[in-house]
């Protein structure tokens, strides 16, 4: 199926899902958070669709005061067709389904980008950071990070713009 | 030598035991098979065939209390930097270090956008031979070390100076 | 973890452990020498990647992609400069396409080389170690003759290659391959078909097809489940399509499907069918001028792409954002290896510890790009 047809498809579905984006491709679909683990089931049983692999989590930080976003890339093993699923969340609680159960390896993903982006995956059965130590502070792809001072009493030094180092 | 010279027979050496404490010490230093990013494998193409530092008397060790040099290998991030610092206080006396890499010497390429990169490994261990490159060849770390020995064979560790 | 019950006990691996490959440290709970669950603790080797692209432009961004699998930099290379020619619409001349390919598949030949050496390193076998590690010095010195670099190349670029081949390229690299495919019947004699080594790999850490799916495993680790997935052959990039080459897949001939030994298999298969490709990219190769459509400033269109190459470890993908300007929006790297791993509590959960020392090895993983 082309990424048209899936988009028939899942309006047929679920038409309160929907969400009109300008921004993104034709290959790139937004829908409403608070269905998806709903719809990731569907779009994985279905046996026209049968997105059977997971291929990537990607998180984005959409700028200043915009909110929060997940990118899931799913792949079908068996038809060959793929669909990119974009869900926004607010910047100051994000939170979404996790989908950890359904493709085992959403359980990492989902840490990776609750790790650099803070995006809480509500179900996930072990949500802890994955790479950086568990008591870093901030969430470090978003845009607007700043890096900590020390930690454990190491400095972590910085390059400033004009002054040089430390 | 001086008065001593030709009281021997042919076989016989005579060298201060400081000296000579130095030189036993220098030619065959263990290193600890401790490969951290990129440059641990530069480090075992040089244990491995065409380099082999066996024959400079090198040979790698898996624990750190069996071994005499740390060759600290690629990039040291925060979550590991207290770790390398553990393992360096496991190492028996007498110790050294090797700083193989931009990395492990400075941050390298990490240097300025890296939040989790430590800078320079020598905020946490004492370094004593800093090998540059991105990754170093095997060549220059066999340089490195051979610096090291060198280095090893002037100390002194009889008349030294306890602190 | 929770808490330790009865015989059980907590064992730490690494993260300084000679069979992790690099920085890993494992979780093992064990009752007794049976592992009943295993938490992989990553993060050691994580050096912000993502944080550095957002910050460089997209041609600084090359060197950072080299360094994150650093056992395969050419695959590294290829994956990003496919995608962003993908998303600035850049036609390379073919020339450049085969110069890719025949890097890249010599680096996948470096890099199993290096994984199945070290793979028997680690069951206990020394020997094959230094014999793959003799050969894949040639095929580094190939490396150094073309770009200068041994490990990390930063040579292929958006547009283009860093330099042409040098004089007389073809001729030595012919001689390469010549001298090499001998070579890998020697292997075979000193490892494959070792008793030891089949006792130590064959039934063990066996990883059916669906689960392989659901975790994601891709690249060799699928394949050595059975299923027939390859991106080079399914979703052609680059020229791929020209060549003739098989994808081989494990068939568990002394054990069940998707054991340790059918992915280590497959990998020594795929050595066979990289000297098959090269030799086939070697006869046809063009000439022209590689820096033709090289851009004056990478300034790609508003909008994203995702793309996947197939590195020696399987679906590497690359997730570009572009705001318009010369500095990527976001780069995110989906990571083989990250994937594979991933699987390691499920598959090892039943089997001794040494054992989980085979099924790790057996994975093939580079912690360099599972942490970036």
């Amino acid at each position: 199926m082309t990424s048209a047809e899936i988009k028939a498809v899942l309006e047929h579905q679920f038409p309160a899902a929907m969400v009109e984006n300008e921004d993104l491709t034709e290959k790139q679909v937004e829908l409403k958070g608070n269905q998806w683990l709903e719809i990731a089931t569907f779009i994985k049983n279905d046996p026209d669709l049968s997105f059977d692999q997971l291929e990537c989590i990607t998180g984005y930080d959409t700028g200043e005061d915009g909110p929060l976003q997940t990118r899931y890339n799913l792949h079908s093993m068996e038809h060959r067709h793929k669909i990119e699923v974009v869900i926004s969340h607010n910047r100051e609680n994000p939170n979404v389904a996790s989908i950890e159960q359904l493709w085992r390896i959403g359980d990492w993903f989902e840490r990776e980008t609750y790790d650099m982006f803070g995006i809480v995956y509500e179900g996930h059965r072990d949500l802890r950071r994955i790479l950086c130590p568990d008591d870093w502070e901030g969430w470090p792809l978003r845009k607007d990070y700043e890096g900590q001072e020390t930690y454990h009493g190491i400095v972590v030094q910085k390059m400033k713009e004009e002054e040089g180092w430390e | 030598m001086g008065v001593l010279e030709n009281k021997f027979q042919d076989n016989v050496i005579v060298a201060s035991l400081d000296k000579l404490l130095g030189w036993a010490r220098s030619t065959s230093p263990w290193y600890f098979q401790f490969g951290l990013a990129c440059c641990a494998i530069e480090m075992m193409a040089s244990a491995a065939s065409r380099h082999d530092l066996e024959r400079i008397g090198m040979m790698p060790r898996s624990s750190p209390r069996q071994a005499d040099v740390m060759i600290v290998a690629g990039t040291v991030t925060m979550k590991m930097a207290l770790r390398v610092k553990k393992l360096y206080e496991q190492m028996a006396d007498p110790k050294y270090v090797i700083s193989m890499g931009s990395c492990a010497t400075s941050g390298g390429p990490y240097w300025q956008h890296g939040y989790h990169v430590l800078k320079g490994v020598d905020l946490v261990v004492p370094v004593d031979v800093y090998v540059p490159g991105c990754p170093p060849r095997p060549e220059a770390l066999i340089e490195g070390l051979l610096k090291l020995q060198e280095k090893i064979q002037t100390e002194r560790p009889l008349t030294r100076k306890s602190a | 973890m929770g808490i330790v019950q009865g015989d059980q006990m907590i064992l730490n691996i690494g993260p300084q452990h000679p069979s992790t490959h690099g920085v890993l440290r494992l979780e093992v709970r064990t009752d007794g020498e049976i592992v009943s669950e295993i938490k992989p603790h990553l993060g050691y080797l994580h050096r912000c990647f993502e944080k550095h692209s957002e910050n460089v432009t997209y041609e600084q961004v090359i060197p950072f992609t080299d360094r994150c699998d650093y056992l395969a930099s050419m695959n590294s290379n290829f994956g990003y400069v496919v995608a962003m020619e993908e998303l600035m619409e850049i036609k390379v001349p073919e020339r450049v396409d085969y110069i890719r390919i025949i890097m890249g598949e010599l680096n996948r030949i470096a890099s199993h080389l290096l994984a199945l050496g070290v793979y028997g390193l680690d069951i206990g076998a020394f020997t094959p170690f230094l014999y793959m590690f003799r050969d894949r010095e040639r095929i580094l010195d190939m490396f150094e003759l073309t770009c200068g670099a041994r490990l990390l190349y930063n040579y292929m670029w958006v547009g283009g290659v860093s330099h042409d081949l040098p004089k007389d390229f073809e001729k030595i690299c012919i001689g390469f391959l010549d001298y090499f495919e001998p070579q890998i019947k020697e292997y075979n004699n000193l490892l494959t078909y070792n008793k030891i080594f089949i006792e130590r790999t064959a039934d063990v850490g066996v990883i059916p097809a669906d689960v392989a799916v659901s975790y994601g495993v891709t690249g060799p680790n699928l394949r050595g489940s059975g299923v027939k997935w390859d991106v080079r052959k399914d979703e052609p990039y680059s020229i791929y399509d020209r060549f003739e080459f098989d994808i081989p897949v494990g068939e568990g001939q002394f054990g069940t499907l998707g054991d340790c030994f059918d992915r280590y298999w497959v990998r020594m298969l795929e050595i066979s069918q990289s000297v098959k490709i090269l030799r086939q990219a070697l006869k046809d190769i063009p000439d022209g001028n590689v820096h033709q459509a090289l851009p004056k400033k990478i300034r790609p269109p508003k909008g994203s792409v995702y793309r996947r190459t197939e590195s020696p470890r399987g679906d590497l993908g690359y997730y570009i954002v572009s705001d318009g300007t010369p500095v990527p929006y976001r780069v995110k790297m989906r990571s083989p290896a990250f994937t594979a791993l991933s699987c390691l509590d499920e598959v090892s959960r039943g089997w001794m510890i040494s054992d989980v020392i085979a099924i790790l090895g057996s994975l093939d993983i580079v912690l360099g790009e599972i942490d970036r």
